[in-house]
């Protein structure tokens, strides 16, 4: 089915999916948005776990059950992020990030 | 376990007085206090006399030399394999000699103080502390190793320290309590530097192997030295200088005056018959190491105690405080004591200063307490120490002023009381040895004789004086010590000292040197005759002789100047030119660099402290930052 597209074109993907995530985590002021932006980067490397476990050792598993468990961990970790934006918005009225600044010095 | 087992209840039984007193005397009535207290003493008394009986004489079979027995000793402190600390009971001539004499003056003392004391505030603390005194100085004299020694050394030290600050509510009491302690202390750090180079060079604490005659110090005779005395010789001068502190010989006798704010009984037990002569007692204890290895050494204990002696005679003569007239007596004597040592040769007749020494250390012991309790019946009847304010006590307090005449004429060594025999042998081995010395202790018996009979004549004669209310004399309880004592102080002289306590066992010839004895009596005799002309009746002489010496009497009268002299070198010297540099370092030098240390690393995290913003995007920001920066570096670069 891939079997006619090259590796670079996956990891060129997962670059760019990457560095929107990252460029998103540090540029956007929503709490929401930050955690979309998260869960592009956590994408970008589940593309990258799957694409080299295929070129690489086509007869091995061990990429997809890592795909399998960040994907697992990711749901939970929007599970855990998404209470804490509830909990910020119930203290702060807000969900901008540049309101939550009180845990400093 | 022995014949002399029983030996070890001696310094058990006021040991065991002091815990009980101690810790439950104030749920008692305070005569109670005292009554154990005294009980417990007149047991160790008679244990001590049976153990004198049978050591010198039931046991002892006649010809034979007194060997000294180790009657009782445990492994302390096991420390390695080589050293260990003992702790045990030792009997020889000397320290059976010192059994009777510490029984008896501190038993005296305890039935004395139940008169003197009475009615204190304290009285159940005063009995405790007599007895841990006792428990201390008898452990002392019963070491069989010379830690042993240390360890009671100090604890005398402590009890000394606790009896004169009794009155501890008075300033002039605890600071001399306070400058008794320091300046003790300050000699036993001597005594301690001494102890380890000689048990360095030995191996051995043990006072049985130190003066054996196959003494391992015999092999460490040669080898370093230092300003031309052997290290032996200054291990044992060192010592010796632990025993002049604590028998408060020049320049170590500043405390011993002071002392005398005490009540008097404890001046009578412990600064005059007791603990002030556990220095006399050390250097007697290690005599034959002494003669046999550092001779260098006995030279300046012969010297220090003939200065003494003369020192402290002078001052004497100037004091009106009957306490430290006596105090400066006391120091006189032991003077004489150590020059006796000083003097002597080990074994047979050359060992007659030895002899000599621990006699006049047993006849001193008996007419200084008894001179001292004498002092303390008076104080009890005039409430003055000053002798300017007594006169003509003789009508009030007959049995004192008879017991006191005793003392002073025992002191003087008129015969035949035994000051006469005792200071008669040491004037003999003196003459024999060095007549330098014995021009210097003939010359002191002449003052000695002089200033007792001053005092005796200022107190019991002189002038009358009007007192406030009519003295009376001591009851029972304190004048029945003083008529024992005074028993004691003329008849001590007729033991057959030259039989019992020899520097090495044996008994030898002495006999009365009447080239010595005839001059010396007739000396003290001019001594008395002046005194007698001076104080008999109220008169102006006295003072006009005092004029006529200026300078000098003032000089005296000021004790020389001592405590001025020890007060400019400790503040002005040794205060100023070390003590505050040091202190100046400790506070800008080394408080300084941690000062320093932590005002920096303070300043720095007040620098860095913004990057915890609480800006989680900045935090992101950093992070990649980072991690790019470590991939350039690992991918790009390395």
């Amino acid at each position: 089915m891939t079997g006619n597209i090259p590796l670079e074109y996956f990891l060129i993907l997962s670059t760019i999916m990457f560095f929107t995530g990252i460029f998103g985590f540090l540029t956007r002021r929503n709490l929401i948005t930050m955690l979309m932006s998260i869960e592009l980067i956590l994408n970008s490397v589940n593309i990258n776990f799957v694409a080299f476990n295929h070129f690489l050792y086509p007869n091995n598993l061990q990429g997809h059950f890592f795909t399998l468990i960040i994907i697992a961990v990711a749901a939970a970790e929007a599970a855990v992020a998404i209470a804490i934006i509830i909990n910020i918005y119930r203290n702060f009225k807000s969900i901008e990030v540049d309101k939550v600044n009180q845990m400093k010095y | 376990m022995n014949a002399y087992s029983y030996t070890l209840l001696i310094p058990l039984i006021p040991l065991f007085v002091f815990l009980l007193i101690g810790l439950t005397g104030h749920k008692y009535k305070p005569s109670i206090s005292g009554l154990i207290g005294t009980a417990g003493l007149l047991v160790v008394t008679v244990l001590s006399y049976m153990t004198a009986i049978s050591y010198f004489w039931t046991d002892h079979i006649a010809g034979t030399a007194y060997t000294s027995l180790k009657v009782f000793e445990i492994d302390w402190l096991h420390l390695t394999e080589f050293l260990t600390i003992n702790l045990g009971i030792l009997l020889d001539p000397i320290s059976v000699m010192m059994l009777v004499v510490i029984s008896t003056v501190s038993f005296m003392v305890h039935i004395y103080s139940l008169g003197y004391m009475k009615g204190e505030k304290g009285f159940a603390r005063f009995y405790a502390f007599l007895s841990l005194f006792s428990f201390s100085m008898l452990g002392l004299v019963l070491a069989t190793n010379i830690f042993q020694m240390y360890i009671f050394w100090e604890l005398v030290g402590v009890s000394s320290y606790l009896l004169i600050g009794f009155y501890y509510t008075k300033p002039s009491a605890v600071s001399a309590s306070k400058k008794a302690f320091i300046v003790t202390r300050f000699a036993d750090l001597g005594f301690l530097i001494g102890i380890l180079m000689l048990s360095f060079m030995t191996n051995t604490f043990d006072f049985q192997t130190l003066v054996s005659s196959d003494s391992p110090a015999l092999s460490h005779m040669g080898g370093a030295t230092f300003l031309g005395l052997s290290t032996l010789t200054w291990a044992l001068t060192l010592v010796f200088i632990g025993g002049a502190g604590k028998s408060a010989m020049f320049p170590l006798h500043i405390w011993l005056p002071d002392a005398m704010e005490g009540p008097t009984p404890v001046s009578a037990l412990i600064h005059a018959a007791t603990m002030v002569v556990a220095g006399v007692y050390l250097v007697a204890r290690l005599f034959p190491l002494y003669s046999m290895v550092a001779p260098d050494a006995l030279v300046i204990v012969a010297w220090v105690g003939g200065i003494s002696s003369l020192f402290a005679a002078i001052i004497a003569c100037t004091q009106y405080d009957i306490k430290r007239v006596l105090a400066y007596s006391t120091m006189s004597q032991i003077g004489y004591m150590m020059l006796a040592l000083g003097v002597s040769g080990y074994g047979g007749h050359d060992g007659l200063g030895f002899m000599a020494s621990n006699w006049h250390l047993f006849t001193h012991a008996m007419f200084k307490a008894l001179l001292f309790l004498g002092a303390g019946a008076i104080i009890h009847s005039v409430h003055s120490n000053d002798m300017r304010e007594m006169g003509n006590l003789r009508k009030y307090l007959p049995i004192t002023h008879l017991t006191f005449l005793i003392g002073c004429l025992t002191i003087a060594g008129i015969p035949p009381l035994s000051g006469f025999f005792s200071k008669d042998e040491i004037l003999a081995a003196a003459l024999h040895a060095n007549p330098a010395l014995f021009a210097i202790e003939y010359l002191v018996a002449g003052i000695t004789a002089f200033y007792m009979f001053r005092l005796y004549f200022n107190v019991f004669w002189g002038k009358s004086t009007h007192y406030h209310h009519t003295p009376h004399e001591s009851p029972l309880v304190m004048t029945i010590p003083l008529m024992v004592l005074a028993f004691g102080a003329v008849f001590s002289g007729f033991l057959p000292f030259n039989e019992l306590v020899t520097s090495d066992g044996l008994p030898f010839e002495a006999h009365i040197n009447y080239s010595v004895a005839i001059p010396s009596v007739l000396i003290a005799a001019f001594g008395i005759l002046v005194a007698y002309m001076m104080y008999r009746k109220e008169s102006l002489v006295p003072e006009k002789i005092a004029t006529s010496l200026g300078a000098f009497y003032r000089g005296a009268y000021h004790k020389f100047y001592m405590d001025e002299l020890y007060l400019f070198v400790t503040h002005k010297i040794i205060f100023r030119y070390i003590s505050q540099p040091v202190a100046w370092f400790d506070r800008n030098i080394v408080d300084g660099t941690m000062n320093l240390i932590g005002y920096s690393i303070e300043k720095a995290s007040y620098m860095i402290k913004g990057f915890q913003s609480g800006r989680v995007q900045q935090y992101g920001y950093v992070f990649v930052t980072g991690a790019v920066a470590l991939v350039i570096i690992f991918v790009f670069i390395w």
